[in-house]
């Protein structure tokens, strides 16, 4: 068996990967790939199964079976890898509220293991790339959560991931700052970092390239969203979500 | 007196101001939405209507009583949920509201009507814990257990955030059956497009309400002629926009861009085939523009001017 890792055409590759807890199928047998540069759009009602298959695809949980490889790695043999490989971030743990801006930075540039020197160029491009230069030596658990989401995202690319994982970046951010987020989302993957993100904004499912719609464990739907709007005869993405989530009452 | 009555209110923590003196009142049987991103300061707003902190200045009247002097009185008439999951994981739904009815010395039979609608449909869930739920059902049997005493008013602090947009849907459906039994309703959200289901919203930020109307006239208030423009390169098309010499504003909406021309007095229709022939001649031959009235959330973004403002606070 070849373990070497070689540049993949696909970010993620996903086969029939299955994950129980008992006699409760969370994981149905999902397949897909993300390609690179890609923005994937990973959606679901909540309890469809979204966080076991994002978890999977992270290295912290093993898959019952089927198969997933993320940045050409192998989710059974190499989470190690991928966990290097990639960068996350939620809604609800990013960053360490009690360090400063600046600290942050440099605590998560350690943590991914770059150079004394890199960490002071890094946090330099990040603190001039978000304007947050005045407020480096501020509190995070003092700054408005929309500077924090950003901070948090530009974190989870400091080690210059192949692949970004964000988990409801968006939530409860008011709605100028939400699209600068996705300004920020188009702008890394077209440097060629792909990006795998959930959102409960259906608008925001029309920003993505591509998106899966998950259902009780399934993936119920994928596409591009202008496609799936067209295949489901409908205005609006929402529309879309609604006759895939709650078939009976559309 | 109407149920809620709100003057001049302001709370500040340490050198942060919650809240920079809010007014308002919320009529009988009325469900009245906040509408605001997190921080603009709707869960301060909510804990100290039910008494859980007091103000710095300005009052509040909630049923006629004062939060500050009438605190046990007012706790005993109001129905809470508040932002986070505050329910008990380890019991049952059932166990959890029955809790909740003792807790005010009542039981789950003496609010059978009240619940019924919410009841049926977590019913099919009674023995579960409630850690196992997801997160829709939560949020359900939250707001069963903030019924359950028969409250004269029900105060919801964000009972969607979190929540699929189905899930959504279906606790907006169960507020507007509540509220049709003539129950008042305060409610607040961060999702601007839950705007509609309100019978007037307030919208928020940075502790200050930028405005409060019914969600049908608000757009009305909206001062620019505003179109949706529409492109196959979206992303391009919103660059092309940010170009063009009249522009205000260049949102994305969707699948749309939603342009504000910064002349105020120019006919939107006029708008609409200078932005086709200019879009034509930039390489969107397919680009098609029309005026649209705002909605909630342009109106918000119009309000809440720079987001640069915000870090400088």
């Amino acid at each position: 068996m070849n373990e070497q890792h070689s540049a993949p055409d696909a970010a993620i590759v996903v086969h029939d990967l299955t994950r129980r807890f008992g006699s409760f199928v969370a994981v149905n047998a999902i397949s897909f790939s993300v390609a690179r540069g890609e923005v994937f759009g990973f959606l679901g009602a909540n309890g469809a199964g979204k966080t076991t298959a994002i978890r999977m695809l992270t290295g912290l949980l093993l898959p019952t079976s089927g198969e997933a490889t993320v940045a050409g790695y192998d989710v059974y043999r190499q989470p190690d890898e991928i966990r290097r490989h990639i960068g996350y971030m939620s809604q609800r743990f990013s960053l360490y509220e009690d360090l400063t801006v600046e600290e942050n930075i440099e605590l998560f540039g350690g943590i991914y293991g770059l150079s004394d020197q890199r960490i002071e160029e890094r946090t330099r491009e990040l603190l001039d790339g978000l304007g947050l230069r005045d407020v480096r030596r501020r509190l995070v658990g003092g700054i408005p959560l929309g500077w924090k989401q950003k901070l948090a995202f530009s974190v989870a690319l400091i080690h210059n991931p192949d692949i970004v994982f964000l988990d409801e970046p968006t939530g409860g951010v008011d709605p100028v700052t939400r699209r600068q987020f996705w300004e920020m989302i188009y702008t890394t993957a077209a440097a060629g970092t792909t990006v795998f993100v959930t959102t409960h904004y259906m608008d925001e499912a029309e920003y993505c390239d591509r998106v899966s719609v998950m259902v009780d464990g399934r993936i119920a739907a994928m596409g591009a969203p202008a496609e799936l709007r067209r295949q489901y005869g409908v205005a609006t993405f929402d529309d879309v979500f609604l006759r895939l989530a709650r078939p009976s009452a559309a | 007196m109407n149920p809620v009555v709100v003057h001049d209110l302001a709370k500040r923590f340490g050198d942060t101001t919650a809240l920079d003196g809010l007014s308002f009142d919320v009529n009988d049987a009325e469900l009245f939405g906040f509408i605001g991103p997190d921080g603009a300061g709707k869960t301060t707003l909510f804990r100290i209507l039910v008494t859980l902190i007091l103000p710095d200045a300005g009052t509040a009247h909630v049923l006629g009583l004062d939060v500050v002097r009438d605190l046990w009185a007012i706790r005993a008439r109001v129905g809470y949920m508040p932002g986070r999951f505050s329910l008990y994981p380890d019991l049952s739904v059932r166990e959890n509201l029955e809790f909740f009815a003792s807790v005010f010395g009542s039981t789950v039979e003496e609010a059978a009507d009240v619940i019924a609608p919410i009841w049926r449909q977590i019913e099919p869930f009674r023995d579960r814990r409630a850690a196992a739920l997801s997160g829709g059902m939560k949020q359900k049997l939250a707001l069963c257990c903030a019924l359950v005493h028969r409250p004269d008013i029900l105060l919801l602090d964000e009972p969607t955030t979190g929540v699929d947009a189905v899930s959504r849907r279906e606790f907006w459906d169960l507020l507007a059956e509540l509220k049709a039994s003539g129950l008042t309703i305060v409610v607040s959200t961060p999702y601007m497009d839950e705007a509609s289901r309100c019978d007037r919203v307030a919208l928020v930020q940075h502790g200050k309400i930028l405005e409060i109307a019914e969600p049908g006239v608000i757009g009305a208030r909206y001062p620019r002629p505003l179109l949706s423009v529409r492109a196959a390169r979206r992303h391009e098309l919103l660059q092309a926009l940010r170009q063009f010499p009249h522009a205000y504003s260049v949102f994305p909406f969707g699948a749309d861009v939603h342009y504000a021309d910064a002349r105020t007095d120019a006919v939107p229709a006029a708008i609409a085939g200078e932005l086709a022939a200019w879009l034509a001649s930039r390489g969107f031959p397919d680009a098609r523009a029309e005026p649209i009235p705002a909605g909630v959330e342009d109106v918000f973004m119009s309000l809440m001017g720079a987001p640069g403002d915000e870090v400088a606070a």
